[in-house]
């Protein structure tokens, strides 16, 4: 499958809730050890539902090549 | 949704059903010593916040009434609410107002008398003589008084931000959060020294 032009970028003051996880479609995000959310960028396909339930509003959607 | 439910997505049931049973009977007040200590033990002995994505059914409840209900802006916060400072600073705030409710615990158990009331906010006390606590120790129901005073201030502060900005807003400043995310900073400092990238 090809990997899609846009990708979720997890910001730096993440609290690991976990809101993400629960609604990606793809199984994408993990919460690292219970510090930060982390997005598996081969599965992620940029379809933005964790920032739109982001408590914290840190995460965006990038174009895949700014997401490094 | 994209998987079937599971038990654990139904804990707002029990979250509900504490905040109902605290108000015909303080002392079940000791019940909400579960939403304390499960998420502390996950963390402590799990390394994990399981709690915050799986079992917490106050976060379940928030999202309930903010999505499902449509009761929520649904608006970003403002970027304080989840900056380390204010998040370290609410959970020390909350930390001294738990240790006073703590000491007033102890002074009722060594002979001063029992205050029946809840404190909202820590500012308003409102009446609470219509459960009958007769039959435990004042201090249990003194410690039960305080507790169900402290759950029901984070509720109300978790439903003013629901409305006013994302449902599960709450989670940004809950200090359990705040407190098992800096458990599993240090308990997996190694990991995050050898990973590198989660440091923040």
């Amino acid at each position: 499958m090809p990997l899609s032009l846009r990708i979720s970028r997890i910001g730096k003051e993440c609290v690991a809730c976990g809101c993400c996880v629960r609604v990606c479609p793809v199984n994408a995000i993990q919460i690292f050890r219970g510090i930060t959310a982390r997005v598996d960028e081969k599965k992620c396909v940029g379809c933005g539902k964790c920032a739109e339930v982001c408590p914290a509003a840190v995460i965006e959607i990038v174009k895949r090549n700014d997401a490094q | 949704m994209k998987q079937n439910r599971k038990w654990y997505d139904y804990l707002w049931i029990a979250e509900l059903t504490y905040l109902i049973l605290g108000l015909f009977n303080i002392l079940f007040a000791w019940l909400g010593m579960l939403f304390f200590c499960i998420p502390l033990l996950i963390a402590i002995f799990g390394g994990s916040k399981a709690y915050c994505s799986r079992y917490c059914g106050r976060g379940q409840l928030l999202e309930l009434l903010g999505r499902k209900l449509k009761l929520s802006r649904n608006a970003a916060p403002p970027r304080f609410l989840r900056h380390p400072i204010f998040r370290c600073g609410f959970l020390a705030f909350f930390m001294v107002m738990f240790s006073l409710m703590l000491l007033s615990t102890y002074r009722v158990f060594t002979g001063a008398p029992l205050s029946e009331a809840v404190t909202l906010r820590w500012m308003f006390r409102l009446p609470w003589q219509w459960a009958d606590v007769s039959f435990a120790a004042p201090w249990i129901a003194q410690f039960a008084f305080g507790f169900f005073g402290v759950m029901l201030t984070s509720t109300i502060l978790g439903l003013v931000t629901m409305v006013l900005f994302r449902p599960r807003s709450w989670c940004v400043y809950c200090p359990m959060g705040t407190m098992t995310q800096g458990i599993c900073r240090i308990r997996n400092r190694k990991e995050m020294k050898d990973d590198g990238r989660a440091c923040t």
